[in-house]
């Protein structure tokens, strides 16, 4: 630690829940240091494009462009005051538990391999999520990418990833997507959507809730109309063709039981297939710390509090719900880790609006989580040639062979009998996937590095602290 | 289904161990059931390198029993297919000393070890980058052990499992054994239904202990716990032996509770490098430990310099069944009739395996075992207090 004795707080990912933490702790009077993988602020909600791109109009791309304005006007403010330091380009690999405290290990450089640590009082977790895809076959074709990350290529490099689209999949996100690529000049050849969103109208008390989230929902919808796109609830993608790339997907509807109905298939010509299956939380630090997890995502009380003392977590980490919740969760997070710090009574008066967006937001995503599902026989589609596992290229037919044939029955045991997963990815990508073609629930697995790690990075000393802050 | 379930022998433990009594057993013509609480190579199996040592044991039973199940490494290697599928790889050891002092206790060590049977031929100094062109300058010498070799455990277990033809019973945990009104045990009791033997055999490993206190026998094995490091996949050639420090031979033997740690590196077929081994007995936590990754990845990277820019990308853990007196238990146990056990193999399970498989099939059939099983007694440790 340096010399102050303020009490200082590390919060790990700059996007909404980030910020929010950060602010709200800093006004409060904590030392805060934001640690982040991106270049700038934003995360990937608030992306925007590289300041040498030159774009006049980032706002045109995005959804609630004044809150991030006035955001980034607090945030600017408390860093021009040295009351928050940024760590631009910082790749945590590790959140070392000390008897006190907690150092941030960090990889900076251009190819991440000079070490950085910070030490710090307290954590906040707002790590974000990641995509989930699901495999069918094609899926590895160069022109299929995921719905975010076409939306990534558009807010960031202002580049669309093809002239046809086909945006597949499930789930809310998909709508954003297909209106910014229309918006930006692409054709939509298709919105394909497994799900039937009519079924959402049991949950006409909750979504009467969020109008807000109505009107957004309702934006989409008519973008997607004025553009001339074609819509199809209820269809999923069977196959990609294509030889060196993407040339056309075959789509095809669901039953009931979330079946292909046969006979329905039919060919759409297009050079990029943009797909998701909703998100998933970042949770390898806080697993690594011992977090309790709560299904997927990192379990936390109504402070946002993890179950590992001076650990909070916020935003998709903690379950998915988009830029409004996670703001929420880290406005209280920032709130409550003040508190703690400075050892006052933590006030709820003093976030009372945030916990009241949390509880109504909360309930408008687990609405949404029931409606948005990938159809339940996804698997049956999956052909044994199918390559599941990127970075080992293990197929389904593998896959299959283990489970029948060599008695493995939960993930674990396919990945050590098959390598899927133990790639480079570590299965961040392909374990949803492997674990339904197995038939097998995709428990999180344990990685106790978030990102890999030169062994002289981790061989070196483990109070060098070339960079040390605080 | 129906719950009556009987055979000639029940295997309890799915690990390399277990797949191993039941090939041989299995290749007696008895009728095996292998039952599991856990998938197949769950527990330390799952965990482990897939070391065939023989370079690391002092002469002794343990290393009789190594060269014993190497000779059936082999065996297993050359059957149709299995070698590749289980990734046999006969590497060879290189066990490398830091000066030219260590040098003369390490050939004292090996002249012993030649006299049970192992090949192991000295390397100068000046030889060791022929054997492998990437170590680090300035190390004292080495020995070489062309013995030595490597399996990929998980494989192992699943296709001998296979090959054996046994009727493998998964996710099923053993909750009790079932005794005959002479005392004999009959067979255990699972939350699955019963399944009814003659013969029980003990090969759960690390929970060794616990099986045996389900059927009311005293056998103290302990968790010591291990890191293994694993980096990005690297070119081949990088590392073509497993590596290692002599110390790791002391570490071994050592009774400490405390964090240990020698490196032994290795390539793997698949490519990425794995780094072993700390030792440390801490129960079964699982929690990471930084500073044993830390010290597993400063061994290596002082033997073989060329890692420090590798990546790691992953690391696991595992839990050795331990003795006191490092020795494994394999056969009969007299205090009880009809059980068998085959574990506490602590660090060397899977090379050890074969022929522990061998032994205990030799034991069910009544035949008489290759080698003298009387250092492997399950009854040779006293009886503890039990604390009411």
């Amino acid at each position: 630690m340096g010399g102050t004795e303020q009490h200082t707080l590390v919060v790990i990912g700059a996007g909404p829940a980030g910020i929010a933490a950060a602010l709200a702790a800093a006004d409060a009077g904590v030392r805060v240091t934001i640690v982040d993988s991106a270049p700038q602020a934003g995360g990937q909600f608030y992306r925007r494009p590289a300041a040498g791109l030159g774009a006049r109009r980032p706002q045109a791309l995005h959804h609630a462009w004044g809150t991030w304005e006035s955001l980034n006007a607090r945030l600017q403010a408390h860093i021009a005051a040295d009351r928050i330091r940024h760590l631009t380009d910082h790749h945590v690999w590790f959140v070392e538990r000390l008897e006190t405290a907690f150092t941030v290990h960090a990889l900076v450089g251009p190819e991440q391999t000079d070490p950085d640590t910070v030490t710090a009082d307290a954590v906040v977790l707002a790590t974000g999520g990641y995509e989930k895809v699901l495999p069918f076959p094609g899926w590895t074709l160069p022109g299929v990418v995921t719905a975010g990350g076409a939306q990534a290529m558009l807010k960031g490099g202002l580049v669309l990833p093809g002239r046809t689209v086909v945006v597949a999949g499930t789930g809310p996100l998909l709508m954003p997507v297909a209106a910014g690529l229309a918006a930006a000049g692409a054709t939509i050849a298709a919105y394909i959507e497994s799900a039937d969103p009519k079924s959402l109208v049991r949950h006409a008390s909750t979504l009467a809730r969020n109008p807000a989230k109505l009107a957004e929902g309702a934006q989409y919808g008519a973008a997607l109309a004025r553009h001339g796109v074609p819509v199809r609830m209820r269809h999923t993608v069977v196959r990609a063709h294509g030889t060196a790339r993407l040339e056309a997907v075959t789509v095809a509807a669901l039953d009931a039981e979330g079946r292909i109905r046969p006979g329905t298939g039919r060919r759409i010509a297009c050079d990029t297939l943009a797909v998701g299956h909703g998100m998933l939380p970042h949770t390898d630090l806080a697993e690594t710390l011992g977090c309790a997890l709560d299904g997927v995502r990192v379990a936390v009380d109504a402070e946002q509090r993890t179950d590992v003392p001076g650990i909070w977590a916020a935003g998709e980490a903690t379950g998915i719900g988009g830029a409004v919740l996670s703001l929420a969760e880290g406005e209280i997070a920032g709130h409550s880790v003040a508190a703690q710090l400075q050892g006052t009574d933590p006030d709820p008066r003093g976030w009372s609006a945030a916990a009241k967006t949390r509880s109504r937001l909360r309930a408008f995503f687990a609405a949404i989580d029931t409606v948005y599902a990938p159809p339940a026989h996804w698997p049956e589609s999956v052909t044994d040639e199918t390559v599941l596992c990127r970075c080992e290229e293990v197929t389904a037919g593998e896959i299959r062979e283990a489970v029948e044939g060599l008695g493995a029955g939960d993930l674990r045991t396919v990945k050590l009998l098959t390598r899927a997963g133990m790639g480079w990815c570590q299965g961040r990508i392909c374990a949803p996937g492997v674990a339904g073609v197995a038939g097998c629930p995709a428990d999180t697995a344990r990685r106790p590095f978030a990102r890999p790690v030169p062994l002289g990075v981790l061989a070196g000393p483990a109070d060098t602290e070339p960079n040390r802050h605080h | 289904m129906s719950n009556r379930l009987t055979c000639d022998v029940v295997v309890v433990g799915a690990g390399m161990v277990g797949a191993a009594c039941a090939l041989y057993a299995a290749r007696s013509g008895l009728r095996v059931i292998v039952v599991d609480r856990g998938p197949v190579a769950g527990g330390t199996t799952g965990a482990g390198e897939g070391n065939l040592l023989v370079s690391d044991k002092e002469p002794g039973p343990e290393l009789s029993l190594a060269l014993y199940s190497g000779r059936l490494w082999q065996d297993v290697a050359a059957e149709p297919g299995l070698g590749e599928a289980i990734e046999f790889e006969p590497k060879g050891g290189l066990m490398v000393v830091s000066d030219p002092d260590g040098l003369h206790a390490l050939e004292t060590f090996a002249a012993g070890q030649r006299a049970e049977g192992v090949e192991a031929v000295p390397v100068a100094a000046d030889a060791l980058h022929g054997l492998e062109p990437h170590l680090a300058d300035g190390l004292g010498g080495g020995m070489y052990y062309p013995q030595d070799c490597q399996v990929m455990p998980t494989l192992a277990a699943a296709h001998l499992i296979r090959r054996s033809g046994a009727d493998l019973r998964t996710g099923r945990a053993v909750t009790g054994v079932l005794r005959g009104a002479d005392g004999r045990l009959t067979g255990v009791r699972t939350d699955g239904g019963d399944i009814h033997a003659p013969a029980v055999v003990n090969a759960t490993g690390t929970w060794g202990g616990e099986f045996a206190a389900l059927a009311g026998v005293h056998l103290p094995v302990l968790p010591r716990r291990g890191f293994v490091l694993v980096t990005e996949p690297l070119p081949a050639g990088t590392v073509r032996h497993k590596v290692y420090d002599a110390d790791y031979v002391a570490n071994v033997a050592s009774d400490s509770a405390a964090l240990q740690s020698s490196a032994v590196v290795e390539s793997t077929a698949a490519g990425p490098v794995l780094i072993g081994a700390t030792r440390e007995r801490v129960g079964f936590d699982r929690t990471f430990s930084l500073p044993a990754a830390r010290i597993l990845a400063a061994q290596a990277t002082a033997l073989f310099p060329v890692l420090g820019r590798a990546r790691a990308i992953r690391s696991y853990l595992g839990f050795r069944p331990y003795l006191p007196d490092h020795l494994p238990v394999i056969g009969p146990d007299a205090r009880l009739p009809g059980l068998y056990h085959a574990c506490g193999h602590e660090g060397a399970g899977i090379g050890l395996s074969l022929g522990t498989g061998q032994l205990i099939a030799q034991s069910l059939t009544g035949t008489t075992p290759d080698l003298d099983l009387a250092p492997f007694r399950p009854d040779r440790f006293p009886a503890e207090e039990v604390p009411r």
